[in-house]
């Protein structure tokens, strides 16, 4: 191990210092999810809104960052515009890497910078510098400047936003080197709201190995694992597209606003097609082999001679789902273009395709009109959705800012509530069912991650809200515990917690090691302590009427079973955060 | 006499699992940086990926530099390294044409020693060893 406790490095904006502070507690929180909820209780605020300056922005990563394959992510946590409530969004790239090189547990922002800065970070530097010359950019430029105003390049990690952060927007993500995002629930407009552009995080730090002759001989082993067995194909084939076709067939994909969840016309944009066609090249998060970002591309002519640029474009069954289906854009390469418009934005793909598919049937309906919009809605028009998504992202007028706070807040002025889909925030790519809806909509980071509801859709028959919550809640356990390691949750099927136990006393961590079952339910139990804190209300969460309106291969749904799971799962939240549960609790720290 | 080459670089993606292994079976370090491969991304991520890492040169500039002999030319090209007697000069990467010497904090020098060790763990196939002559006939074509 590199060391039993956390070394977390505070970076105050303000006055553009930092100071190198540590923090106890790894064996009962871990470190990336458990470590940011600790964090959030010591250094933010559960009474005062999110885009007050003392607000923190926090990164961290976990005890096995870098020592295993595919323990490759960081969890970023700070308080949501989306909801103004305690959240976290997971991101991958080089970020965990650099993080772990730069010798830091965690980093974390706080306060206000004076003028538009970022933070340049390293094991032996820190900078905080005025960048006001890059306010307005987009990413793409962002990330260039950015690139040649620091050195380390190739191993280190750059974070930054567009005009969507700067504008405050709830669906702002933090871009982290160019093809994955800390996408969901506003944490670009964190970033936007500190005058905060980018982060760059060298990692130009190494550490001696222990001399342990089990760690070389287990990395082997994991990573044969992960590379030689069929386990991880889906992702590194034709990746997580694959699931387009997949639940098209079995009458869960959600198309047109959720108006179907099936037709022929989405066979121009399975993850087949866009393997055959749009395809490029693949690319890895920094300690993944499996490589499963798959980067495809868009050329637009520029001249009626033949002149054409062309760029690169990460694109995964979210986006897809989320520009493609629901929007019924159903040509591989207008998908990417839209794909392409949102990222130089800073936008969340995911949310604001939704919320793209929602205005759209709200312009059909006659509750908006092209005032609102600007351009005219139509599905399937690509074009208009390209110039919507940079209306979104610059937020252009009050309809586009109101619509970047979060679908429900437009639908709650200009009315369709009923059809606006949202789960928590905007809905995931999967119309499974009643147990997908509720976990999403209750779930802590409002994410198909948090648990596995849409697979217990597809495979459970009975209808026991009892069963489906228990269920819940458990695989909640398991995943909260690899995003505290901080694993990618793809690997989930090879990092079972006798094997994480196995990694951990490999290098050191044997009391940890020795107690993963308390741990992971008391980095449950803080997560959940922590949202209720900050004002979240289970109980109060709405569904929308349009997702008990589908019909999927197993039948229409079952209004008394979503109403019973919701009901359930809203008690065992509240149960998970009963007071005086979780060590690393706000109570907990000032008892002691 | 084999030697490292990196003839696929073009399907690298990035995930440094070269680096890891030679830093950890090799050097017995964490690192991505104190190895003998190194990938960084040729202009942003958007460009791809080159390795940096030893040639096989014969003569060897490095070793032809070093003033205390703990640089000495291997057979087939490439170095010997006795770290021991090593004065941390930093003379080798200074000499190295292609920056495939990393000189860490404290100016100690890691390079490639072509042991191969690195190869199994790219996911893609970009690493081989190669024969000595196969591998100069390679790139004599390469560059034809």
């Amino acid at each position: 191990m590199i060391r039993d406790n956390f070394r977390v490095l505070v970076v105050d904006l303000g006055t553009g210092r930092g100071s190198v502070v540590t923090v106890d507690g790894r064996d009962r929180v871990v470190g990336g999810s458990g470590l940011a909820a600790l964090l959030f209780n010591k250094y933010g605020r559960v009474d005062i809104p999110w885009n007050d300056p003392v607000q923190p922005l926090i990164f961290t990563i976990g005890p096995l960052t870098g020592y295993f394959p595919l323990m490759s992510k960081t969890v970023c946590a700070f308080k949501s515009p989306y909801h103004d409530q305690y959240a976290e969004s997971h991101g991958g790239g080089r970020s965990a890497f650099a993080l772990r090189f730069a010798d830091l547990d965690a980093l974390v922002v706080t306060g206000r910078a004076t003028r538009p800065s970022c933070i340049a970070v390293g094991s032996r530097n820190l900078e905080v510098k005025e960048v006001h010359y890059l306010w307005g950019r987009d990413l793409y430029t962002t990330g260039k400047m950015l690139r040649s105003m620091f050195k380390g390049a190739g191993h280190r990690s750059i974070l930054r936003i567009g005009q969507a952060g700067e504008n405050g927007s709830a669906m702002a993500g933090i871009n982290v080197d160019s093809y994955r995002h800390f996408g969901r629930l506003g944490g670009g407009a964190v970033m936007g709201s500190k005058n905060l552009k980018g982060i760059v995080i060298n990692g130009d730090g190494s550490f001696p190995l222990n001399g342990s002759k089990e760690y070389p001989k287990l990395f082997q082993d994991v990573y044969t694992k992960l590379t030689d067995t069929d386990m991880m194909s889906k992702y590194h084939d034709i990746g997580t597209p694959i699931n387009m076709a997949v639940l098209n067939e079995v009458k869960m994909l959600p198309i047109r606003n959720l108006q179907k969840t099936t037709d022929p016309i989405i066979s121009g944009i399975t993850g087949e097609k866009f393997a055959e066609l749009a395809l490029l090249r693949n690319a890895a998060c920094a300690g993944c082999p499996v490589g499963c970002i798959h980067i495809g591309f868009v050329r637009e002519r520029f001249r009626k001679e033949h002149r054409y640029i062309y760029r690169q474009v990460s694109y995964d069954h979210e986006p897809i789902f989320a520009v493609g289906s629901m929007l019924s854009v159903v040509d591989c390469f207008a998908v990417l273009a839209i794909i392409d418009v949102a990222e130089k934005m800073g936008l969340d793909v995911m949310s604001a395709g939704v919320a793209l598919a929602w205005a759209t049937e709200a312009l059909e309906k006659g509750l908006i009109s092209e005032k609102e919009t600007i351009t005219r809605l139509t599905f399937g028009d690509s074009e208009a959705y390209k110039q919507a998504m940079q209306h979104l992202g610059q937020g252009t007028n009050e309809f586009y800012r109101l619509l970047g706070q979060g679908t429900l807040k437009a639908a709650e002025q200009y009315g369709g509530k009923d059809f606006a889909c949202v789960l928590g925030q905007e809905m995931g790519g999967y119309a499974t069912g009643e147990v997908f809806f509720a976990s999403q909509a209750l779930g802590f980071r409002h994410s198909h991650l948090d648990s596995g509801g849409y697979s217990y859709d597809q495979k459970e028959k009975s209808k026991d809200p009892a069963k489906a919550v228990d269920f819940l809640v458990k695989d909640e356990q398991g995943r909260v515990l690899l995003t505290s390691m901080v694993a990618c949750l793809f690997a989930r099927g090879v990092y079972t917690d006798s094997l994480l136990a196995e990694c951990l006393k490999s290098i050191g961590y044997d009391a940890l090691a020795d107690n993963l079952g308390s741990v992971s339910k008391n980095i449950q139990q803080l997560r959940w302590k922590t949202r209720i804190a900050t004002g979240y209300r289970p109980e109060d969460v709405i569904i929308p009427k349009r997702f008990l309106d589908i019909t999927t291969g197993k039948g229409p749904m079952d209004g008394a079973f979503l109403a019973g799971l919701k009901d359930q799962y809203a008690k065992a939240i509240r149960s998970l955060a009963a007071p005086d549960v979780a060590e690393g609790s706000p109570e907990r720290q000032s008892e002691a | 006499m084999k030697i490292l080459t990196t003839p696929r670089m073009e399907r690298c993606i990035g995930c440094h699992s070269c680096s890891l292994a030679c830093a950890r079976l090799v050097h017995k370090r964490l690192s991505w940086d104190t190895a003998g491969i190194r990938i960084r991304s040729s202009g942003g991520l958007s460009t791809g990926f080159e390795a940096r890492t030893c040639l096989a040169c014969d003569p060897a500039p490095c070793a032809q530099a070093c003033p205390t002999g703990a640089y000495s030319q291997r057979k087939g090209g490439g170095v010997i390294v006795r770290k021991n007697l090593c004065i941390r000069c930093g003379e080798c990467a200074h000499a190295c044409p292609v920056d495939a010497i990393y000189l860490d904090p404290m100016r100690e020098p890691f390079v490639c020693i072509h042991c191969g060790r690195c190869v199994p763990f790219c996911p893609h196939d970009c690493l081989e060893m190669a024969e000595v002559a196969v591998a100069e006939a390679a790139r004599q074509g390469g560059a034809s």
